[in-house]
């Protein structure tokens, strides 16, 4: 893709990966992504961010194309992550920028991942602005949202934001703006991302939101480095939705994720499923076989109980299980009923491993159930039972 | 000594190590860092750590 002017003299560059799947190793982007980064034409020629490493190539195209034989003056380095600051070190030999602007943790983040010694770093703290021409550029540190170095970069006379990771979204397209696209679709790779990349550092989140509306920053466009951009109306709601993603309230709806041997633990897993839905609540019903952990995460993170179920494996739990509880725990979801179900043959460990997990992550247990061997009728109507308890806890925390 | 845990990125001060760099010398209780001192990962202040356990 070409690089596309979003206001006077600022261009979108970036990279379109449409065969990206595997997201930094640990989620899946089943719709591709981009790495957006932007470039300011003003009297210092202003790049922000890099793209990944693979797209040498195109980033060095986009900025002939936008700039000719002019030179990049500055370089914004708003995150270090390798899909962002991947051409850095090409950019810094190719372009000789005078300077490098980064956060106090860029720096550190710079030095541990380039091993420079002779760039042109300059750091640039919370409330640094410095001027480009015309332009002015404001810079506030976003700690953990979602790396020590990560931060926010201003322009006001442009009122236009560079917020790096938050508000990204993992979806390959032609389209540049949020409003040229499915608003479902958009929403559901948000909410994707957030749960999976964001989702721990909620409390961060809230802080910058409230940061913003203090500074009153005027916003009209607001730039993330992955996926859609957002104009007009669409900033205020892509910062509610990151508002009431961080807040993490509790909708009526409940994941149970399972793996099962020889499906006991899958049957019982279905009947609790069954008394969820006939109290009303909206029920995902996941195996691990066929689910990835990020998919289920997206799932798990707006939902009122999540219910895991595994039989007992040599005395532990089945591995697919282990994975999904030890990915669900670091991204530490909040306001959660947990339960727990499953079968076992001789030892049954299975409900009190998986409660502990629960446990560890705070959630409100509501009494696991264990059964021997496969389960019949009754036990079966103890799961439906186990179902509608959940459901009565739901409706007492929304 | 009572080792803090920071509750953002996880880092845990240990006063038998202190924090060097950020100017805690080894042996320094956690009660005793001065109230502007950060979490040498992820920058957060003070109140952001919890005791570990």
């Amino acid at each position: 893709m070409r690089p596309v002017e979003i206001k006077d003299g600022i261009f979108w560059l970036g990279a379109v990966d449409w065969n990206r799947r595997d997201f930094h190793g640990y989620s899946k982007a089943h719709k591709g992504t981009t790495y957006n980064n932007f470039l300011i034409v003003d009297e210092k020629v202003t790049l922000i961010d890099t793209v990944d490493e693979r797209f040498w190539g195109t980033l060095q195209c986009n900025i002939a194309q936008v700039l000719g034989d002019r030179k990049i003056d500055y370089v914004v380095a708003n995150h270090l992550e390798p899909d962002h600051s991947g051409c850095l070190p090409k950019v810094v030999e190719k372009y000789r920028p005078e300077k490098i602007f980064t956060s106090p943790m860029g720096q550190k983040a710079m030095k541990a991942h380039f091993k420079y010694t002779d760039w042109p770093v300059e750091v640039v703290p919370t409330g640094t602005n410095i001027e480009i021409g015309k332009r002015t550029l404001s810079f506030l540190e976003t700690r953990m949202l979602h790396w020590p170095d990560s931060m926010l970069t201003y322009c006001p006379q442009d009122k236009i934001v560079f917020t790096n990771d938050a508000f990204g979204q993992n979806w390959a397209t032609s389209e540049r703006w949020a409003d040229e696209v499915n608003r479902t679709r958009l929403e559901e790779l948000m909410a994707n991302y957030y749960a999976n990349i964001v989702l721990p550092y909620s409390p961060v989140v809230l802080k910058t939101l409230a940061t913003i509306k203090e500074m009153a920053l005027d916003i009209e466009i607001i730039c993330p480095d992955h996926g859609l951009l957002f104009r007009g109306e669409d900033c205020a709601w892509a910062m509610e939705t990151y508002q009431a993603y961080a807040e993490q309230k509790p909708k009526n709806k409940a994941v149970i994720v399972y793996d099962t041997m020889w499906h006991s633990t899958e049957k019982m897993a279905e009947a609790v499923a069954s008394g969820l839905a006939d109290e009303g609540v909206s029920v995902r019903l996941m195996c691990m076989k066929n689910n990835h952990h990020s998919d289920v995460m997206a799932e798990v993170f707006d939902a009122a109980a999540v219910i895991v179920g595994s039989p007992t494996h040599n005395n532990g739990i089945l591995p697919l299980m282990a994975d999904m509880l030890t990915y669900m725990k670091g991204l530490r979801p909040q306001n959660k009923i947990g339960s727990a179900v499953g079968s076992f043959g001789w030892s049954g460990e299975c409900t009190k491993i998986l409660t502990k997990w629960l446990e560890d992550m705070n959630m409100e247990v509501v009494e696991p159930i264990k059964n021997q061997y496969v389960p019949d009728h009754e036990v079966l109507g103890k799961c439906y039972e186990q179902g509608k308890a959940i459901a009565a806890a739901i409706k007492a925390k929304l | 000594m009572q080792k803090y845990v920071c509750e953002i990125c996880g880092y845990v001060y240990d006063p038998a190590e202190g924090d060097p760099d950020g100017g805690i010398a080894a042996g320094t209780k956690f009660e005793d860092i001065p109230e502007d001192w950060v979490c040498p990962v992820c920058g957060a202040g003070k109140d952001s750590f919890v005791p570990e356990g």
